[in-house]
């Protein structure tokens, strides 16, 4: 089985700020960590490429920066991995990021299955994963948690929903987006650490690739993001310390005042 | 769009060349030819001293309001009912389609939906549109998004809405796909620029550490998912008329290539956490399974929900689908009481817009305070069960 996941590298949260006089974001010195929830895409993909002794291949647009992700990538498995970077594709919205991997996936060729991660946390759209299924004209099945079943045919998973799960069976190829529930992802071992780093990673540019060159980056976004700024803080709150009975009388007090209960 | 050189006017000097920043730009023969490298970032436009190049739109990127007409609710049903949130859309929509004085049209999919769809009007709705079919009871992606893009070729609005829910973060993206227009995840704020008249979309990114208004200038129609209880729900007014339309569509032509085995249900919880408007939420503090039970007396008690961080479910305390967090679920009820929770930066970006939030916990240090309404430093133990007793008297 041949198996690509797309992974996207993004900065580790918690450590962004604004910066409040120009209103862009401070990126300096905040590490890159492969998406948290990609991790479970590139798990998932190396287990069902071991059981069906396939290939897997992890791709990613960005910045040549995200060559460090896709080598982590190779020391847990992976066995290829494409960087597709490029001026011209940066500033993409979804649209654009999906299509530009769209037409490296199609470069790629032959594939049974995508995965990729539910949402990445920088964005948090969630929408690359979609918008990519229908670019390259596959079903798709979101927020998996679980593959019950899957042959070079079919594949049958449980999508998770806000009220259970829908259990869905969908013909091959297709691409899933995944959730932590899916699996433990697991550690690199120290010969894929060293495989990495001897690796070629294949890097693709624009001209690589047979779009219309109108359609990346930041010309072929549809979505233009025209102001950024930092939410208001949330009003300073009552910390209340003491005698438990006090504390408690003083908590519903509140409640009752803002007609909660 | 694209750069094009008028090479009757086109003298080759070359100024075009040495102002690319992208070195796209080359002299051949006595004209200058734009090569793929460029972006269109129009730098050579201003130094031409012979107004020899031009910026072209293409047709299809202008669009004039005139063809485009209408705000657009998806309201979807699970398990045959209406969801909340295209209640709150109705309320939003209302506002949008005022601004541009145009109609406000729900759009449901389901089976049997006639009378709950009718019941959308006195929300707000000139219009209702119902596609009522067996084949719709169940979500796939496929038909969904393909009867979708039908009525919208059919009616072309210029604003379409629905919930960032599990459906339409889902099926959204794949008709904004096919229709080459931009779309906006997980909108907390929705208006009109009153001069350009087109949809501003603000919402959370990094986590909620920062805020982006998104606009989508060149396509229709403008695309936004919206965040549960962000929207306030209106006041249903039963002498409000409408038109209601039970659409034909031909389902045969519709594709789904997924097929729906069966619905497992999370037995767990009553009401679920992204429809809550309380969340009862514990962590590591909680220190067994068991003592979750404390939390589901009080969230019983409060006709809420329970959730947990992620070193709870980790430790196997409560599945995952209670996981508030990064990578877990983001919610925003009306009150959320993170019980036992030191407050870690992935915790927070899931429930941080919730209306209310309470903490307890016995360090006083814990960063859960810092975004708290009320915070109780103490023995959780004793706390919530003080807590309980003094709610079943009030
Ligand atoms: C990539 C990544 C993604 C993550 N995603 C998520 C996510 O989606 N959701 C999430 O929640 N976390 C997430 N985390 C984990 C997060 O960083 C924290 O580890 C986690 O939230 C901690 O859970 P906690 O607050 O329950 O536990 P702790 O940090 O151990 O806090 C327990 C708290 O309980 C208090 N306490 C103990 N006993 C009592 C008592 N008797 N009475 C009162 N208070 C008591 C303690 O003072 C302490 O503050 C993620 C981490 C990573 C690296
Ligand atoms: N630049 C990218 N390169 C490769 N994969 C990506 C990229 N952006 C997003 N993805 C994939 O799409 C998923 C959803 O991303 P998003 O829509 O940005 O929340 C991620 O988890 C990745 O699997």
């Amino acid at each position: 089985m041949e198996i690509i996941v797309c992974i996207k590298q993004v900065p580790e949260t918690g450590n962004i700020k604004i910066n409040p006089q120009t209103n862009t974001l401070i990126r300096e010195g905040v590490p890159s960590i492969i998406n948290p929830m990609d991790m479970y895409a590139i798990e998932e993909g190396l287990r069902i490429k071991e059981k069906s002794s396939g290939r897997m291949t992890v791709i990613t647009m960005g910045p040549p920066q995200a060559d460090a992700a896709l080598r982590e990538s190779i020391s847990l498995g992976a066995d290829d991995a494409i960087l597709i970077s490029d001026k011209r594709f940066s500033g993409a919205d979804t649209w654009a990021t999906a299509y530009t991997l769209a037409q490296a996936i199609k470069k790629i060729g032959h594939y049974d299955l995508i995965l990729c991660g539910k949402q990445a946390i920088d964005g948090d759209t969630a929408q690359v994963g979609p918008e990519l299924a229908e670019m390259l004209g596959i079903p798709i099945a979101t927020y998996v948690r679980k593959i019950e079943e899957i042959d070079n045919e079919h594949i049958r998973v449980h999508r998770m929903m806000e009220d259970g799960y829908d259990v869905i069976d969908t013909p091959m190829p297709a691409l899933l987006t995944v959730v932590k529930e899916i699996n433990i992802p697991r550690l690199p071992s120290l010969k894929g650490k060293m495989k990495a780093r001897k690796a070629e990673i294949t890097v693709w540019t624009a001209d690589d690739l047979n779009g219309e060159p109108s359609f990346y980056g930041l010309q072929g976004s549809p979505t233009w993001v025209v102001k950024i700024f930092s939410p208001d803080p949330r009003p300073s709150g009552r910390i209340l310390t003491g005698k438990t009975s006090e504390m408690v009388a003083e908590l519903v007090k509140g409640l009752k005042e803002t007609k909660i209960i | 769009m694209h750069i094009e050189i008028r090479k009757e006017k086109c003298t080759g000097c070359g100024a075009c060349v040495s102002a690319c920043p992208y070195g796209a730009i080359a002299i051949e023969g006595d004209a200058a030819r734009i090569g793929n490298e460029c972006t269109v970032c129009r730098a050579c436009i201003d130094v031409c001293p012979e107004e020899a190049i031009l910026f072209v739109r293409e047709n299809a990127e202008e669009i004039s309001r005139g063809e485009h007409r209408g705000v657009w609710v998806f309201v979807e049903q699970r398990h045959g009912d209406l969801a909340e949130v295209g209640y709150e859309l109705l309320g939003a929509g209302r506002q949008l389609a005022d601004r541009l004085n145009t109609e406000l049209c729900a759009v449901v999919f389901g089976n049997g939906l006639e009378e709950k769809a009718k019941g959308l009007i006195p929300y707000g709705a000139d219009k209702v549109l119902l596609v009522d079919k067996q084949e719709l009871d169940q979500f796939h992606d496929d038909l969904y998004s393909s009867v979708l893009l039908d009525l919208i070729e059919n009616h072309q609005p210029e604003i379409l809405i629905g919930g960032a829910t599990s459906i339409g973060r889902s099926f959204f993206p794949r008709v904004a796909a096919k229709l080459k227009t931009g779309l906006t995840a997980d909108c907390t704020g929705l208006d009109i620029d009153p001069e350009k008249q087109i949809l501003l979309q603000t919402r959370p990114a990094f986590g909620g550490n920062i805020m982006a208004t998104i606009v989508c200038p060149k396509s229709r129609p403008q695309m936004a998912t919206v965040r549960h209880k962000v929207m306030k729900k209106p006041m249903p007014d039963n002498a409000r008329r409408g038109e209601f339309k039970n659409v034909k569509v031909d389902m045969g032509k519709m594709m789904c290539r997924t097929r729906f085995i069966e619905f497992v249900k999370d037995v767990s919880e009553k009401v679920n956490l992204t429809d809550a408007d309380i969340i009862v939420s514990g962590g590591r503090g909680l220190q067994k399974p068991e003592n979750f039970a404390l939390l589901r007396q009080l969230a019983d008690l409060l006709k809420g929900a329970v959730g947990a961080s992620r070193a709870a479910v980790d430790a196997d305390w409560i599945p995952y689908s209670h996981q508030v967090g990064q990578t877990g679920k983001t919610v925003c009820p009306k009150v959320y009481i993170a019980c036992g929770i030191s407050g870690a930066i992935q915790h927070l970006v899931g429930m941080q817009s919730s209306g209310m939030i309470i903490a307890i916990n016995k360090d006083p240090e814990a960063p859960i305070f810092k975004i708290a309404n009320y915070g109780l430093v103490g023995d959780l133990f004793e706390i919530i069960p003080a807590l309980i007793k003094e709610l079943k008297q009030a």
